[in-house]
């Protein structure tokens, strides 16, 4: 599939703006942001049920819309996994798995088929004569599951599901999808607001905000080289602090003061010493600084306990007003109040003014 | 919406096309037809009705009439409404479901069965009244004939109504508000007093203007009431003018039933003023307060209610029941006197009344088997439609109902009067031409619980199906439908139950071999015949009864809502 230039706007509003991007066959993208960023709208573009402003989607080389243009639904080849299973109530769980294949015309001892085969995916068999009430939470997931699994479709959509799981089955589901994608090879755009969830499933994320995708790229590039300020903050908490460059980029590396602390920091190619940098740090970035070692002073704001380890919050002298944390683990000696020396280890250059980057 | 597709278009085009025929055909036509005799008789601008019509003194004593019986109704309506809801809603008194069962079927019971029933309660001839010897002399006239008794008789009939709106305004009241209260230190008094009521208000005054409309527009109750005492209001105004004048005088009363249609509209905007009114800040979706425990006075309070059961519903069907059961006029009910003739002649007998048996349960099942097909697409398009202009378009749908019966009477006739242009074809006269309005009047009555039964259902139930490749009419028959049946249904039986013993409509509409029950019962007690009007109402009465029990069986399977006496 892939997008070009997405544009939609609900009155004066943008809700996606110049949105492209492109999934290869198998892949799974996950489109991760936090509420209101237009991820929804991005899925019910994909799937026609929102027409598009400007731009372009293209599924297996057929485009299917652009303004003034749109396949309907029903012929798109798609397939949806909702946040609620949407499962028809009315229907039995074969006949719910079935229903494409009906509505397709498929004759009946094909049909019975392709179900069986379904269910014995999602490890269902013998559930087919069940209604959809009957079933627990996981099972109806699955359902969902394998209804969308039986008519073969080109690309296939998860609408936030694992949103109204507990978090024990959350898990079991996440291993479930993880599984179903590599036995299918589907594939699959996946909407989520739950960054664990993308980073455990997702071949590339799309980390989205305001209608604009922030970065495309691999969980580990996401993680370790965000492309601007909202993807470091987004991502894991992540600090974003000022830094002076003292010198330009050599071998992936540069060299900068950070809250007076010299530093070795990792960086794009070419990059040159400029006003304003920033970089981002992750909480394993930051240690207490051992004797005589450079770094920072401070005072110690609040220590969470968060079991085995503590989360600490930490204002440095030089800029009270940043909130460094990092994690101790038990037992820990800090406590609120307490004056410390910290040092950072390592950290990325955010790259210059970039709202959006693209890097595979 | 700038949407074109090689296919997939065609179907919604045509859902489209439908919705927007049923409406214009049923709602805007009638009302624009009556517009154009008030203002365009004939073709040619001319305010020649409106001038004839303002000039005449019984005009205006009708219409004050009309207000004055509808503000006195509406007022007892409101008290006995808004208390029983406050018992209900808010105490912990016990067999709810009964009560609520019991108070709401005055509702639906045909106004002029009411009228019956109270009357033979009341007058000298009261067979339950002579059972204990304190019958009024013969001779006497009821009490119930004067503008009191037609007041008395509307707030009974309406009360319900009331009710059913502040219980449900008193479902989205968010319990923190009554607890803070509570917690506060106010009594249960005072809670309902500067807590509940205040915040009640717009919902209490939307449910008066709803029945003031319903007042204004009813016509049985007048009818039985109001035309012995010679006191009319515009309703019976207009039906003793057609009946004495026929076709010839309908530009006249079709500018009568426009004063009806402007009153009711006040009522109506009032209505829609206020609902939109509602305080936004507590519209949180919450649980309901928790009941205030009565104690040692929730046995007494308890009674008070059946006893008011009693007085509103039991009282007058014995009445109805014991007329119905005498050989004659002013006989005494005992042992020997019981006879179930009356019974057997308007079953067997009396050719008007078995045609009206046929003809009121064709028309009954017909508009109701119709309304169900109807109100599916119609409800999809209302509450899933993207097209916002088609969203106003049906709010006239709620027109033909909303507004008084005798407008839309009224409407048909000048309708119908001449053949149908092109077919050809003769529907003034016919039992078609009713059909034709019970159509009108009635359909909103399924629309509005099937919208009601969209609103609680999950969109992506209709997107999943949509994803796996099915279009907009094999979703209608297999996803939709199957999801919003039962709530269509129980609109279908609603339509079903008002329509078998409607008689404001058939009244204006009906001919010789055309009649309806209403119709039948009503010439029955013109002419003097109140035995043989009691037991054809009692029968309907008791199908009436039999169907709410009937359907609450399963009543489970409905979304919340859609039966009005299921609390």
């Amino acid at each position: 599939m892939t997008i070009r230039g997405l544009t939609k706007t609900f009155g004066a509003v943008d809700a996606l703006k110049d949105v492209s991007l492109e999934v290869k066959p198998g892949e799974f993208l996950a489109v991760l942001g936090p509420s209101g960023c237009g991820k929804t709208t991005l899925l019910r573009m994909i799937a026609g049920f929102e027409t598009v402003s400007f731009g372009e989607i293209e599924i297996e080389g057929e485009v299917v819309s652009r303004p003034g243009y749109e396949v309907p639904p029903n012929r798109r080849r798609i397939g949806i996994v909702f946040q609620n299973y949407a499962l028809w109530p009315h229907m039995s769980v074969a006949e719910n798995i079935g229903y494409s294949l009906k509505v397709a015309k498929i004759a009946a001892g094909e049909r019975k088929r392709r179900i069986e085969e379904a269910l014995s995916v999602v490890s269902l068999s013998g559930m087919g004569d069940r209604s959809p009430g009957s079933l627990s939470g996981g099972q109806r997931q699955r359902v969902a599951l394998a209804r969308c699994l039986v008519a073969e479709p080109a690309l296939v959509l998860f609408d936030e599901p694992l949103a109204n799981l507990d978090v024990h089955l959350r898990a079991s589901m996440e291993d479930e999808f993880a599984a179903f994608h590599k036995r299918t090879g589907t594939t699959v755009v996946y909407i989520t607001h739950d960054q664990t969830e993308a980073m455990a499933l997702a071949d590339r994320i799309a980390v989205m905000d305001h209608g604009r995708i922030m970065q495309l790229a691999a969980p580990q590039t996401i993680y370790h080289e965000p492309a601007n300020e909202m993807v470091a903050r987004f991502i894991s908490h992540g600090m974003v602090i000022p830094v002076t460059m003292r010198t330009s980029e050599r071998n992936g590396t540069c060299e900068a003061d950070i809250l007076g602390q010299p530093i070795t920091l990792r960086c794009r190619t070419g990059e040159a010493p400029r006003s304003g940098a920033v970089v981002c740090c992750r909480a394993e970035d930051v240690r207490p600084a051992k004797d005589n070692e450079p770094g920072f002073d401070g005072t110690i704001k609040r220590v969470v306990y968060q079991g085995g380890v503590a989360r600490i919050d930490f204002a440095p002298a030089a800029a009270p007003d940043l909130n460094i944390h990092f994690v101790q683990p038990d037992p820990q000696p800090f406590a609120a109040g307490d004056s410390a020396r910290l040092c950072f280890t390592g950290g990325w250059l955010i790259p210059e003014n970039t709202q959006t980057g693209h890097s595979a | 919406m700038g949407v074109s597709a090689p296919e997939g278009q065609g179907q919604r085009m045509a859902l489209t096309a439908m919705v927007v025929a049923v409406i214009v055909v049923f709602s805007l036509m009638p009302m624009l037809r009556l517009l154009q005799e008030i203002v365009l008789p004939g073709g040619h601008f001319s305010l020649a009705a409106v001038g004839k019509g303002l000039g005449d003194p019984v005009v205006w004593r009708a219409t004050m009439n009309s207000l004055v019986v509808g503000l006195g109704g509406t007022a007892l309506a409101l008290v006995l409404g808004v208390l029983v809801a406050f018992i209900v809603g808010l105490t912990d008194i016990r067999m709810t479901q009964a009560l609520v069962l019991c108070f709401v079927t005055p509702l639906m019971i045909a106004p002029q069965v009411t009228a019956l029933a109270w009357l033979q309660l009341f007058g000298p001839s009261s067979a339950l009244l002579h059972l204990f010897g304190i019958a009024p002399p013969l001779g006497t006239p009821n009490p119930l004939y004067s503008a009191g008794g037609i007041m008395a008789l509307l707030g009974i009939q309406y009360s319900p109504l009331v009710f059913l709106v502040v219980r449900a305004g008193m479902r989205r009241l968010p319990r923190e508000l009554v607890e803070a209260a509570k917690a506060s230190g106010a009594g249960p008094f005072r809670v309902a007093g500067t807590i509940i009521l205040p915040l009640m208000t717009p919902v209490i005054v939307g449910a008066a203007a709803l029945t003031f409309v319903s007042c204004v527009g009813n016509f049985g109750i007048p009818a039985f009431l109001g035309i012995p005492a010679n006191y009319l209001v515009l309703p019976t105004l207009i039906f003793q003018r057609l009946a004495g004048g026929g076709p010839a005088v309908l530009s006249d009363v079709a500018f009568l039933s426009v004063i009806i249609g402007v009153i009711a509209m006040a009522g109506i905007f009032l209505q829609d003023f206020y609902s939109r009114r509602r305080d936004f800040r507590i519209t949180t979706a919450s649980l309901p307060p928790e009941p205030y425990a009565l104690g040692r006075w929730r046995l007494p309070l308890e009674l008070s209610m059946i006893a008011l059961i009693a007085v509103i519903l039991v009282l007058p069907i014995c009445g109805l029941l014991m007329t119905s059961l005498v050989r004659g006029y002013g006989v005494m009910l005992t042992a020997d006197t019981i006879t179930l003739d009356n019974y057997r002649f308007i079953l067997f007998e009396h050719a008007a009344s078995r045609r009206a048996f046929l003809n009121s349960f064709s028309l009954s099942i017909a508009v109701a088997i119709f309304a169900v097909f109807v109100a599916v697409p119609v409800g999809y398009v209302i509450a899933w439609g993207k097209a916002r202009w088609i969203k106003w378009l049906s709010v006239s749908v709620e027109l033909p109902y909303a507004l008084p019966g005798v407008v839309l009477a009224i409407a048909s006739l000048l309708l119908f009067l001449k053949p149908l242009p092109v077919l050809g074809v003769q529907l003034y006269n016919t039992v078609w031409i009713i059909l034709f309005a019970y159509l009108a009047r009635f359909l909103v009555l399924s629309v509005r619980p099937t919208v009601n039964a969209y609103a609680q259902i999950d969109r992506s139930l209709e997107e999943a199906a949509e994803v796996a490749g099915a279009r907009l009419f094999t979703r209608l028959s297999t996803i939709v439908f199957p999801l919003v049946a039962p709530a269509a249904i129980a609109g279908g039986i609603l339509v079903f139950m008002t329509a078998l013993s409607e008689l404001t409509v058939s009244a204006l509409l009906w001919s010789s071999g055309a009649e309806t029950l209403g119709v039948v019962i009503f010439s029955f007690e013109q002419g003097g015949d109140s035995k043989y009007a009691s037991a054809l109402s009692a029968v309907v009465v008791a199908i009436t009864f039999l169907m709410m029990l009937g359907v609450n069986l399963f009543a489970r399977k409905l979304p919340s809502g859609v039966l009005p006496w299921r609390d």
